[in-house]
């Protein structure tokens, strides 16, 4: 019946302290351990999920990037996604690949594996975008359900409860759809070691952007990447005057 | 169950060591290195890689066994070791992540991987708990191995697939008279017909009150000596067979050490494991494996006692500056963590030498007796260093203190462990 793409990107380690490379053009990522996105690892458990209810056939994790992607993929397929496909992007195209580039890498896979479901994490924790979902549903005119903490299939339709800053909302969608996992959405499970082994056996088929027919200029630049400002010293005050009179005389009021 | 994800947004960089609850946390990124593939290393052309080279399975085994021991057990550490008892949780989730049948063919529903891989598993788990560490450990190396090598198909079938989904199986070889001379074990079997009844008691062992199976070393022919010695196969439930009380331990509290009385026990002449007479000799070539086994169990304990510890004196301040900085700090917590490394590289040493089919019984002793010493080196100098805080039990640093002086002890003691490596030294220089 279905098929869902899973997104899988390979991001610097969450516990991992970043540092900024001395010529500000960047971070430091070589020799600093790298692991799956966290909110791509519960786009993955929702698929399987699905999968495990029977509403779909067959999870397709996909990751762009150069060869160390293929290490974030078997984790996907040890998780339970049927096979892989491995966009290779290195090189200066790697460093310069946005959410732009991915979106449209997603929207020909989406097309030419025929999926149902695109299923993404909200973001990513190196740049916090939070575009592709939302980039990807509208390069391929499909509806979305973005920040999803829960998510049941009624037939042809998705019902997706959505986090949103004012409290909880419930829409209804048709499929095919993106869909972008949020944290609550499930908790992932742990590779089982059985399943690392059966991994190994499932195939993860190679392809360039070029073959999509996807070009990988990016509209974007970075000039320049700072540590945040070391925080100050706040002040105390005794009562509210106090507070007023401190204000003023910073001219912040 | 915590999940990654909450810590990750509760301002992680700013964590100072906090009791139990939080301090495992720190655990997860120690690695400086990113670890290279055997894949990678034949790639850069490099044809005789550093011992610290993993395959790929090798590698995705040991993150996943590590996130899920920092994630999953960690909270349960310090309860059972109060309460001197393993949550039947824990042991639960084991089998589901496929950590007690890591060698065992997945005909049988294990995982089908390799020896190393059992290794790399057991350092993981000792890292947050020693005692979870050791029932994997006997499950793996000793119980799977003896059915895998010497169980009849009948045999296998019967008991393989229950030890890697749900049954956790027990040896059964010490006796309150018998530990370091354990061929002059007491327990006897005598032969009625197609049947053997079985009189004797067995001390210290280990897993027995989760064991659903105990294998059994008796005596079929005491006039024979060790030539007598058999092993046995005998299910929980057989009637005459008691299981004592378990032990009030100093460490290794969550894992369960009880005596056994072997009372009348009928065992059937199809449980005997592998052939009569034997048993002596299955005994040493399994714990010859066992004790690779242990040393990455000490390993592990001295490498997550060290990396509890470490933390702590880059945040403790004084005199106006890190305890760290301190030269002498800093020569002590260097001199632990060669000893550690060194003990890593024996370790992973005996087991790639056992893989690769060529002697390790040397290799393996010494890896056994020196993993040990530093671990107990380790937790004595950790807990120093983390001064008072260390001494509490708020703090798991002194847990790895009592754990580890088991280490010297089980499966071979260090007195024994060095009369070995001195008989294949002796032979050595025979020419």
């Amino acid at each position: 019946m279905s098929r869902v793409l899973v997104g899988v990107k390979r991001v610097i380690d969450y516990a991992v302290k970043i540092r900024v490379k001395p010529d500000h053009s960047g971070v430091v990522t070589d020799g600093v351990k790298h692991s799956m996105n966290p909110f791509c690892e519960i786009a993955v458990e929702e698929a399987v999920k699905l999968k495990e209810k029977k509403f779909i056939k067959e999870v397709v994790a996909v990751s762009c990037g150069p060869t160390q992607v293929t290490e974030t993929i078997r984790t996907a397929l040890a998780m339970g996604c049927d096979r892989g496909i491995h966009v290779e992007v290195s090189g200066k195209d790697y460093e310069a690949m946005g959410p732009l580039q991915i979106a449209k890498i997603f929207a020909a896979l989406a097309k030419k594996e025929e999926a149902s479901l695109v299923i993404l994490g909200k973001q990513a924790i190196d740049d916090d975008c939070n575009q592709t979902g939302q980039m990807t549903a509208a390069l391929l005119d499909w509806p979305q359900g973005t920040f999803a903490s829960e998510v049941t299939i009624d037939g042809e339709k998705v019902k997706v409860v959505r986090e949103i800053d004012g409290g909880l909302e419930t829409i209804k969608i048709s499929m095919p759809a993106v869909l972008t996992a949020d944290l609550r959405l499930n908790t992932p499970r742990y590779a089982t070691l059985p399943n690392i082994m059966k991994a190994k056996k499932k195939k993860i088929a190679n392809m360039k952007p070029a073959d999509l027919g996807v070009d990988m200029v990016s509209r974007v630049e970075v000039l320049r990447v700072d540590e945040p400002p070391t925080r100050l010293a706040g002040v105390k005050v005794e009562t509210v005057d106090d507070l007023v009179a401190k204000l003023k005389a910073n001219g912040t009021i | 169950m915590a999940s990654p994800l909450i810590r990750c947004f509760s301002k992680v960089g700013r964590q100072v060591s906090r009791p139990w609850s939080v301090c495992q946390h720190g655990l997860r990124n120690r690695s400086t290195q990113p670890d290279m593939s055997a894949e990678q290393a034949a790639a850069l052309g490099v044809s005789y890689p550093p011992l610290q080279t993993y395959s790929e399975e090798e590698g995705m085994m040991r993150d996943a066994v590590n996130k899920f021991a920092q994630e999953r057990l960690a909270p349960f550490v310090s309860k059972m070791d109060e309460n001197s008892l393993m949550d039947p949780e824990v042991i639960k989730s084991l089998f589901e992540q496929g950590l007690m049948g890591i060698e065992i063919d997945p005909e049988y529903g294990g995982t089908g991987s390799t020896f190393f891989s059992s290794i790399l598993v057991i350092e993981e788990l000792a890292k947050v708990d020693a005692s979870v560490a050791v029932l994997c450990d006997i499950q793996n190396t000793l119980i799977n191995t003896l059915f895998t090598k010497l169980g009849t198909a009948a045999q296998k079938e019967r008991y393989l697939s229950r030890l890697s989904t749900d049954m956790v199986g027990s040896f059964c070889l010490s006796e309150a008279e018998s530990g370091s001379d354990a061929f002059s074990l007491k327990t006897r079997a005598d032969k009625h017909g197609d049947y053997y009844v079985i009189n004797g008691s067995k001390m210290w062992i280990s897993n027995a009150e989760q064991a659903g199976v105990f294998l059994v070393m008796a005596n079929v022919d005491p006039s024979a000596g060790h030539r007598g010695i058999t092993c046995f196969i005998v299910d929980r439930d057989t009637e005459g067979l008691q299981i004592g009380k378990k032990e009030n331990k100093l460490g290794l509290r969550a894992s369960s050490t009880c005596p056994l009385n072997l009372d009348n026990i009928k065992v059937p002449e199809k449980n005997v494991l592998g052939q009569i007479g034997h048993g002596y000799k299955y005994a040493i070539g399994m714990l010859n494996e066992g004790r690779i086994g242990i040393a990455a169990q000490m390993l592990g304990l001295a490498q997550g006692c060290f990396d509890q510890a470490v933390p702590y004196t880059r945040q403790r301040v004084q005199f106006g500056k890190r305890i760290f900085d301190f030269q002498a700090m800093q020569h002590q917590i260097a001199h632990v963590a060669t000893q550690i490394e060194a003990a890593r590289l024996l370790t992973y040493n005996a087991a790639r030498l056992k893989e690769a089919g060529r002697p390790f019984i040397k290799e393996a002793c010494m890896a056994k007796y020196f993993t040990s010493e530093v671990a107990t080196l380790t937790t004595s100098k950790c807990i120093e260093w983390m001064g008072g805080v260390g001494f509490t039990k708020d703090y798991p640093v002194e847990k790895y203190y009592r754990d580890c002086k088991i280490g010297t002890i089980y499966e071979g003691t260090t007195n024994i462990q060095l009369s070995t490596m001195a008989k294949f030294i002796d032979k050595e220089y025979d020419h």
